[in-house]
C-alpha cells in the first residue's frame, strides 16, 4: 500500500502507539495486526516481543499468527501493491499469460519487486471478480477484464501519479 | 422534476470504471443545468454489462451496459434522462431484460434495485418485515418454520440450517453467538459479495433473526481481506442499524440485545472452513479443530455458536415474512427454495442467476450464460468452487440438484460455475488443485500438508511422462488417502477435481480414452 512518510514518527512508534490503544486479548490480535499493518506497511520482526507482551503470548504464538496469514507481511512493500488473482475463473481468462506479462514488465518474480522499489507483485487467490476475469488491484483498485495492453497501461497511470 | 439515475457501487462495477462514470454523469450534468439525483445502488447481477447505468423513466427503469465515461456526452446527447432512447447500449427496461425476467429472485430481491445503505429504501422494500414477524415468536417457533422451509446451507455443505439453529437454542449456556461465514474464498463465487455489497441489511436482519430464535446476545461477520468494498459497505450498513434501533440493547423495543461486528480475515483460504474461522475469529492461526464438538455445542469461546454462511442467513427473512411454505414451494427433492448460481469464468455473460433447484447445468451455460467468452467450444465446467468435480459436456443435463450432483461424484456446494473452453489442459489444473491444497493447507493433518505437495510432484511426472501408468496409480491411491483421511474439505476434497479431471479428460495425462479406470 502507498504510505504517507510522517516526518519525526518512525514505524516503531506508530507501532508503539497502536500497541498503547488497543484491546489485550487474544481476540484482539488480529485487529491489532492489521492496525499496524494499515499505518507501516508491513509488520517488523523487531516488534513482535513488544505485541506478544500487550497480548501476554509467547513471541512463538504471534509469530506463529503472523506467518500463519497470507496478507500479513514481514518486510516492507514497494510503493505500490499489485495483486494478480490466479484461481480458476481468472486462468480460464488468461491469468497465467497476464502473469507473465507482469513479470517481464516489472522484472521480478511473484512475492519479488521491481528494481525500482515501485511495485510490488503478488498473488492472490480470487478478488470475488469471476465473472469479469482476470482481475487484479493494485494498492486499493480493482481492476476487471484485464489484459496485457491495459495492465501496461495502468502501470503507467500509476508511475505517473505524484 | 429530478432525474434520478443508477451508477452501482458494487465492486465489480467499480472495477469497470463506475466511479469515473458516475463522476462523468454529475458533470455533464451540472454542466447541462439538469436537476440530476445519482444513486448509487448494488449490481443486478448482470455482470458482463457492468457498469450497467439505469434511468428511471415513466416506464420503469432503462439500462445502458458497459458504459464508459467517454459515452456519457453521446447518452445525454441521445436524450437517456428524459426517457428510453435509442443509445447503441441501451438494453431497454431492465426488469423486461431476459437474463433477469427468466430469475426467481428472493434472496436477492432488492439487489440493484435499491441504495445498499439506505435503511428507508431497504424497509420500503419489504426489509425488515421478517425480523418484526420473528419478534412476535417464540425461538422453538422461528426454528420450526427454518427446518419446514427445507433451507440448506448455501456455503457448500448443505446441512440444514434449522437443523443447525435447534442445537444451538437447547444448548443451555450464558453466552451464545452467531457467526457469519463471508470467508468467500472460493474462485467463481461472488454472491455473498453481492449482498454485503447490495442488500447489507439483509445479511443483518438474517443474522439478528437468528440472535433472537437461538437467544444469542453477540454476532461476528467474518470477512475476507479481500473484500474492502464488502466491509465499508456492512460498517455503514451497522452503523445505521444501531442508529434506527435494529441493533444493539434493545432491538425494535423487544427488550432483545443483539450486538454486530465485521472482522477482517487476513488472505487464509482455510478460514473458510467453519471451525478454522472461530480459531481466527479467536486471535489465533486458522487451524481446523476436529469435530466434535460441534460448534452448535462448542463454538466460538467455547459457546454454543450458530454458523452460518452469508446466503443462509440472507434467506431468512424472506422465509420469515412470507413464510416456510412460500420458501418451499421452490425447488425439486430434498433442494427446497432457490439457488443464487454464480456464472464465471470463460463465459459469455457471467453473473449471478437465482432460479429454483432443477435448472440443468446446459441451460445456465447457453440460456443464460450464452456459451463461451473466447466463442470456443466449452470443454470443462467446474462447479462447487476449488474443491468441485470438473464436468465434462456429457455431465451438462444434470439438474441442480444437491443429490443429482452426488450421485455423478461431483458437488453442486455453493452453485459457483467456472467454465473452461478447449484451450484449457486438464493436467494442469488438476495440478494447480493440488498446488491451491498444499498453499492454503492449515497443516494440521498429515495427508493435506503432505498428500498436497506429493500430489504436484506426481502430477509432474504424469505431464513429463516418467513411469506414467505407475504415477497415475500412484495418485489415485494419494487421492484415496486424502479423501478418507483428512480433517477437513480442504484435503478430503482435493480429490474431486483431480480424480474428475483425469477421468473425464484421460488424454489430457497422456492417456488414451478407456485407460481410465471409474474413479
Amino acid at each position: 500500500m502507498k504510505q504517507d512518510a510522517v516526518p519525526g514518527i518512525d514505524a516503531s512508534d506508530k507501532v508503539k502507539s497502536i500497541l498503547t490503544s488497543c484491546g489485550t486479548d487474544q481476540a484482539d490480535l488480529l485487529p491489532a495486526l492489521h492496525a499496524i499493518q494499515d499505518a507501516i506497511g508491513f509488520i517488523p520482526t523487531e516488534n513482535v516481543a513488544d505485541i506478544a507482551r500487550v497480548f501476554n503470548l509467547s513471541r512463538a504464538e504471534v509469530h506463529g499468527v503472523v506467518s500463519f496469514y497470507h496478507y500479513f507481511r514481514v518486510t516492507p512493500p514497494a510503493k505500490h501493491l499489485i495483486q494478480i488473482c490466479r484461481a480458476e475463473s481468472c486462468l480460464s481468462m488468461g491469468a497465467e499469460g497476464l502473469l507473465a506479462h507482469a513479470k517481464k514488465i516489472l522484472g521480478c518474480d511473484l512475492h519479488g519487486q521491481d528494481k525500482a522499489g515501485n511495485f510490488s507483485l503478488e498473488p492472490v487467490y480470487c478478488l470475488g471478480q469471476c465473472a469479469t476475469s482476470p482481475a487484479i488491484m493494485i494498492d486499493d483498485k480493482l481492476h476487471a477484464k484485464l489484459t496485457p495492453a491495459r495492465f501496461d497501461k495502468l502501470i503507467a497511470k500509476v508511475r505517473s501519479e505524484p | 422534476m429530478t432525474i434520478r439515475i443508477f451508477v452501482p457501487r458494487d465492486s465489480t462495477a467499480i472495477a469497470l470504471g463506475a466511479d469515473d462514470v458516475s463522476s462523468a454523469i454529475a458533470a455533464e450534468a451540472s454542466r447541462r443545468q439538469l436537476d440530476v439525483q445519482i444513486v448509487r445502488n448494488g449490481t443486478r447481477g448482470l455482470l458482463w454489462l457492468e457498469p450497467l447505468v439505469e434511468v428511471e423513466t415513466a416506464e420503469g427503469r432503462v439500462g445502458y451496459g458497459e458504459v464508459e465515461v467517454d459515452d456519457v456526452t453521446a447518452l445525454f446527447e441521445a436524450g437517456f434522462h428524459l426517457g428510453p432512447c435509442t443509445h447503441s447500449a441501451s438494453i431497454g427496461l431492465v426488469e423486461e431484460f431476459p437474463y433477469l425476467k427468466k430469475q426467481e429472485r428472493l434472496t436477492f430481491a432488492r439487489s440493484g434495485i435499491t441504495d445498499p445503505v439506505s435503511l428507508p429504501d431497504y424497509e420500503a422494500h419489504g426489509g425488515y418485515q421478517g425480523l418484526r414477524r420473528a419478534l412476535t415468536l417464540e425461538g422453538a417457533a422461528i426454528v420450526d418454520i427454518l427446518i419446514e422451509s427445507g433451507l440448506r446451507g448455501r456455503g457448500g455443505a448443505a446441512f440444514p440450517t434449522g437443523i443447525k439453529w435447534k442445537t444451538v437454542l437447547n444448548a443451555a449456556a450464558q453466552q451464545k453467538y452467531v457467526v457469519c461465514n463471508a470467508d468467500e474464498g472460493d474462485s467463481g463465487t461472488f454472491a455473498d459479495r453481492v449482498i454485503m455489497e447490495g442488500d447489507p441489511f439483509v445479511l443483518i436482519e438474517g443474522m439478528t433473526i437468528a440472535a433472537i430464535a437461538v437467544g444469542a446476545s453477540k454476532g461476528y461477520i467474518y470477512v475476507r481481506s479481500e473484500y474492502p468494498h464488502a466491509i465499508a459497505t456492512l460498517k455503514q450498513a451497522i452503523a445505521s442499524a444501531y442508529e434506527h434501533g435494529y441493533l444493539g440493547s434493545n432491538v425494535l423495543g423487544s427488550g432483545k440485545h443483539f450486538d454486530l461486528e465485521v472482522f477482517k480475515g487476513a488472505g487464509a483460504y482455510i478460514c473458510g472452513e467453519e471451525t478454522a474461522l472461530l480459531e481466527s475469529l479467536e486471535g489465533k492461526r486458522g487451524v481446523v479443530r476436529a469435530k466434535p464438538p460441534l460448534p452448535a455445542i462448542e463454538g466460538l469461546f467455547g459457546k454454543p455458536s450458530v454458523i452460518n454462511n452469508v446466503l443462509s442467513l440472507a434467506s431468512v427473512p424472506v422465509i420469515l415474512a412470507k413464510g416456510a411454505s412460500f420458501y418451499k414451494d421452490f425447488g425439486m427433492g430434498r433442494s427446497r427454495g432457490t439457488l443464487p448460481i454464480q456464472l464465471a469464468g470463460n463465459i459469455k455473460h457471467g453473473g449471478l442467476i437465482e432460479t429454483a433447484f432443477g435448472i440443468t447445468l446446459r441451460e445456465v451455460l447457453y440460456d443464460f450464460g450464452g456459451g463461451s467468452a473466447s466463442g470456443r467450444p466449452i470443454k470443462a465446467v467446474q462447479v462447487g468452487g476449488p474443491l468441485g468435480s470438473y464436468l465434462p459436456e456429457s455431465e451438462w443435463d444434470t439438474p441442480l440438484d444437491y443429490e443429482a450432483f452426488s450421485a455423478l461424484w461431483a458437488v453442486l456446494g455453493h452453485g459457483g460455475i467456472v467454465v473452461h473452453d478447449d484451450t484449457a489442459d486438464m493436467a494442469k489444473l488438476a495440478r494447480y488443485a493440488m498446488e491451491f491444497c498444499a498453499i492454503e493447507s492449515c497443516g494440521k493433518c498429515t495427508p493435506c500438508r503432505i498428500g498436497s505437495t506429493r500430489g504436484v510432484e506426481v502430477i509432474d511426472k504424469i505431464i513429463e511422462n516418467k513411469d506414467r501408468p505407475q504415477q497415475i496409480v500412484l495418485l489415485r491411491d494419494l487421492c484415496d488417502v486424502m479423501f478418507n483421511g483428512s480433517l477437513c474439505a480442504m484435503g478430503g476434497m482435493t480429490p474431486y477435481p483431480v480424480l474428475s479431471a483425469l477421468k473425464h479428460f484421460p488424454q489430457d495425462f497422456g492417456q488414451r480414452p478407456g485407460d481410465e479406470r471409474p474413479v
